[in-house]
């Protein structure tokens, strides 16, 4: 598994998701005017401020020429994880439902979250989840959220969309939502589910020394799906 | 002279230094070198009331990279990697337009690290305002904790400490002191010094516009008053984005080795870091204005050799590497243009498409500024004013509550919240969690601690006493979570140096900083002071802010500042002889006044030995020092962040001859609250005081005992959110 961390100018968090994806396979950074993804089996749109996210977060980015190569990756069955303004560039290219809005409290805001993994969401739950669903508490994760953008929203009609095929992949526990999003939804996939974008930090979440290594069961489960 | 006069006094100069200019250059300045002298001989940039003194300051160490002259000072914390780092004001800037004013302090505190080729790891601030119930005040709280979080989580580098303070002085000046700090491999640091005759002079990053043009002279080297609205136009807008790109370009271009020195721009932009490479360096440079990138067309020389717009860097380039610097610039989407060349005539010239515009040699410029003696003389009595705000007659569990409430004491959640504090995944200790801020370096196999104080009221109380504290606070507090300090960078908030009080304040401080420094064996390697701290009701409490880094080994050692366990001990630690006097309870009391007592340097600096032995060598459940609003608030603040009760008797404190009072509430230097096994404390001569558990606060102290349930206790220390949003 040969993973790309795109990186934009403005990008914050590029080495952080390396160093992740670098503990469930190989990695290297993938420049914004990179065309030619060949050799990559997934991709990783990380966090911050691409292009400086002075119109609309993830606005200028969908367009970098490396977002072509990711929609032509995606189509083909490719895991794709969007993390923070990696999710809101998923978003704006279109290639997850909904879009992020400012925080309800209107203040940027990080803090350590729970995560509640769908039992439905597939791979994306641990092969423990199996028992989960029937039944016991689902599969929880520690990850820090840090943002201001982060509100999920999407039209009803298509929230309850996602959630009868199982597109809600992460939820913040309840009495836990940092940013007012719909249905307390942290993170979504694609119909086809090899697109997953979430607002948490999974890639500052891999070493127990600085808070949680939870965070590594999102990349596996992505890694998974390559396999 | 009568033509002249008038306008060097606008820019701040006085008839003698116009003088001293005329005849250093031999002939009347024109106007471009006028506003470039002006500029170098402020206060901001030449320190020509406080050089003197900083001599007094130890500056070497064997750990000691960088001293202080260079971009930021840099410390060795082995396995081949320093730490750089530096505190900076950006005050006035900051009381006339808070948000832009703190951002591109924090803007400018990253540059200086990253000109020395560190990347930067961690941002910590001291804040200072007035008090809560003032609009003014929130909206100056607001505002730059916005700005500290809009530039710093912009950029992706991570605000992992600090601290805010609340007092009246601070109402129409506050304070907005960042510091960072950056790692780097230390045979690849660089240096500010321009070198090598023929090489090109290149400047990096934003193109240069109208803002902040006189901010260091018209508006950081002069008391605040009326008309602060007409000085808008001289702070400076910040752009994240483009310094993203700066900084990730100059650190490709050290890391190709493409540079022989850099040098951010900062106060007095292009004027001072031409001016202080050149110095530094012993030679010459010639800048030509009309090469120089320029948002607004028809901009004036003097306009652009003074101009502070953010977000650029100067580098001195040889030759031959030119293109692939320019080429590298363009791949980082940043700007570049080489406008210059370094010379031997020690002149800095300023061109015009060629023409001279502006000729000074350097050392009339940068080093010729008379530097002046200060004329001291200590206030008599207490000159800030009382306010008591706590009724008379109040319980002693009253008074606790009251305590945690208090905006100094309570728990800083909501604006640390609004910060980044866990990007470059290295924060193993994130805010409140741990005395100090603990920063893996896998890099080198170890960690560093970092920390920052300084309490002005105190310092108001007792100059010399009070920035001692400040020195050995930083110290305790890289104890408990086991670190040994490296070095230390200081950030000097004074009134009008040229006023006889607040110039002894400045001169007992910095003899406080040096003497506790030097005590400890910790060496100051960088620092800033910012003067003229002034409102129309006088000066701010003096506040010199201190920032420590430390060493530690073992970053999964690190004790944190809850307690642990339920039926752990607690114990009291160090030399603790608390008083009231100036005292978070004495000022809810209205009864400050002057005078502290005098700590005693060497058995603190034995007690952080201890604590730092024991925390290593993972023999504490916690470890929290004991500061604002005493011992019981210390206690309150481990138990909330556990979740856990405790059950203490202060009477080994009442047996060393302390009050009830004084032992619950008093405030001095010197104490660490620590839990874990009874054994283990008491083997480390630490004085029982009780256990960890139940689910109240429950302190014996004669007849001021009191118990606080911990719901309460913990309702009061997070109700800061609430006063700011509503104004309580």
């Amino acid at each position: 598994m040969i993973w790309g961390v795109l990186q934009f100018p403005g990008s914050c968090d590029e080495r952080d998701a390396l160093h992740a994806c670098s503990l469930v396979g190989e990695a290297r950074l993938v420049w914004h005017e990179e065309r030619d993804l060949d050799g990559l089996d997934g991709v990783v749109v990380p966090g911050g401020f691409s292009y400086g996210d002075y119109l609309r977060a993830g606005a200028i980015a969908r367009f970098a020429p490396a977002m072509e190569a990711v929609a032509e990756m995606a189509a083909g069955g490719a895991p794709v994880l969007g993390i923070c303004n990696g999710f809101q560039v998923l978003c704006e290219a279109g290639l997850l439902p909904g879009a992020l809005l400012v925080n309800e409290g209107l203040r940027f805001v990080c803090r350590q979250v729970e995560l509640v993994v769908d039992p439905s969401a597939g791979e994306l739950s641990s092969p423990e989840a199996g028992k989960n669903a029937s039944g016991s508490s689902p599969e929880r994760l520690s990850i820090p959220a840090k943002h201001g953008e982060g509100r999920y929203y999407a039209p009803g009609d298509v929230l309850d969309r996602l959630e009868a095929n199982g597109q809600v992949a992460y939820r913040y526990a309840p009495g836990q939502n940092p940013n007012g999003s719909a249905r307390d939804i942290a993170g979504v996939s694609n119909e086809a589910r090899n697109v997953v974008g979430l607002m948490p930090h999974p890639e500052h979440a891999v070493d127990p020394l600085t808070g949680s290594a939870d965070g590594l069961r999102v990349f596996e489960a992505m890694a998974a799906l390559a396999a | 002279m009568t033509v002249g006069a008038p306008k060097h006094r606008e820019l701040g100069l006085t008839d003698a230094e116009y003088e001293l200019i005329v005849e250093q250059l031999g002939r009347e300045p024109n106007d471009v070198e006028l506003a470039m002298f002006s500029l170098l001989w402020s206060e901001h940039c030449a320190y020509k009331h406080s050089r003197k003194l900083l001599r007094r300051l130890p500056t070497e160490g064997e750990r000691v990279v960088m001293g202080p002259g260079e971009n930021a000072g840099a410390v060795d914390v082995g396995g081949g990697y320093a730490v750089a780092f530096k505190v900076e004001s950006h005050n006035h800037p900051s009381a006339v337009e808070p948000f832009q004013g703190a951002a591109t302090g924090v803007g400018g505190i990253l540059r200086d690290v990253f000109a020395l080729g560190a990347r930067p790891i961690a941002i910590l601030d001291s804040l200072r305002f007035g008090e809560l119930d003032s609009v003014r005040s929130r909206h100056l709280l607001d505002g730059a904790v916005r700005g500290i979080g809009h530039y710093g989580n912009s950029i992706g580098v991570p605000t992992v400490g600090g601290e805010i303070c609340f007092e009246p002085p601070y109402e129409h000046n506050c304070l907005v002191n960042a510091m960072c700090v950056g790692l780097a491999k230390t045979g690849e640091m660089v240096r500010a010094a321009a070198a090598g005759v023929g090489n090109a002079v290149v400047l990096m990053g934003a193109s240069t516009g109208r803002d902040g043009i006189g901010g260091a002279s018209v508006l950081a080297s002069a008391e605040l008053g009326d008309g602060d609205e007409a000085k808008r136009p001289t702070v400076q807008i910040g752009d994240p984005f483009e310094e993203s790109k700066l900084l990730e370009c100059c650190l490709e271009l050290l890391e190709r080795g493409l540079l022989v020195s850099l040098q951010d721009l900062g106060a007095a932009g292009l004027t001072s870091s031409a001016g202080e490479m050149a110095s530094a360096g012993g030679v010459g440079i010639d800048l030509d204005v009309a090469r120089v990138p320029l948002r607004e067309a028809d901009m004036e020389p003097f306009e652009i050799m003074v101009s502070e717009s953010q977000e650029r860097m100067l580098a001195v380039v040889e030759p031959a590497k030119v293109a692939e610097v320019l080429a590298l610039c363009e791949k980082w989407q940043t700007g570049a243009a080489e406008i210059g060349v370094v010379t031997a005539s020690g002149l800095v010239r300023v061109l015009r498409e060629g023409e001279p515009v502006g000729e000074m040699p350097v050392e009339a410029l940068v080093d010729g500024c008379p530097l002046y003696d200060l004329e001291p003389a200590e206030p008599e009595g207490w000159i800030y004013g009382n306010r008591a705000t706590l009724a008379a007659g109040a319980s002693p569990a009253e008074e606790l509550l009251a305590l945690l409430a208090s905006p100094n004491v309570a728990s800083k959640r909501w604006a640390f919240e609004q910060y980044d504090s866990v990007v470059g995944s290295r924060t193993v200790r994130r805010p409140e969690s741990a005395d100090a801020a603990v920063l893996a370096l896998p890099e080198s196999g170890n960690a560093i601690a970092v920390s920052i104080d300084g309490n002005g009221r105190r310092v108001a109380c007792d100059p010399y006493a009070g920035t001692v504290e400040a020195v050995l606070e930083c110290a305790q507090n890289l104890a408990c979570v086991g670190a040994e300090p490296l070095g230390l960078t200081n950030c000097l908030n004074f009134g009008n140096p040229e006023k006889p009080a607040p110039a002894w304040q400045l001169d007992r401080a910095v003899s406080g900083l040096a003497d506790a420094c030097t005590a400890l064996g910790v060496p100051v390697v960088g620092g800033n002071v910012s003067l003229y701290n002034e409102g129309p009701e006088g000066p701010i409490y003096p506040t010199p802010v201190v920032g420590m880094v430390g060493e530690l080994p073992d970053p999964a050692r690190v004790a944190g500042s809850a307690f642990a366990r339920e039926g752990d001990a607690i114990a009291l630690l160090g030399p603790f002889e608390p008083t009231l006097a100036g005292s978070e309870l004495a000022k809810l009391r209205g009864e400050l006044d002057v005078g502290l007592p005098q700590p005693d340097v060497a058995a603190v600096a034995a007690a952080c030995a201890k604590v730092r032995d024991a925390v290593r060598a993972g023999r504490l459940a916690s470890a929290h020092d004991v500061s604002d609003g005493g011992l019981a608030c210390a206690l309150a603040e481990s138990a909330i962040a556990a979740g856990l009760g405790a059950r203490v008797d202060l009477q080994p404190l009442r047996e060393r001859g302390c009050s009830p009072e004084v032992a619950l509430f008093g405030e001095g230097s010197g104490g660490f609250l620590l839990s874990g096994e009874r054994a283990e404390l008491e083997a480390l001569g630490a004085i029982h005081l009780g256990e960890v558990g139940g689910e109240a606060i429950e302190i014996a102290a004669g007849d001021r005992s009191l118990t606080v349930p911990l719901a309460d206790a913990e309702r009061a220390w997070r109700s800061l959110a609430d006063r700011v949003e509503a104004g309580t």
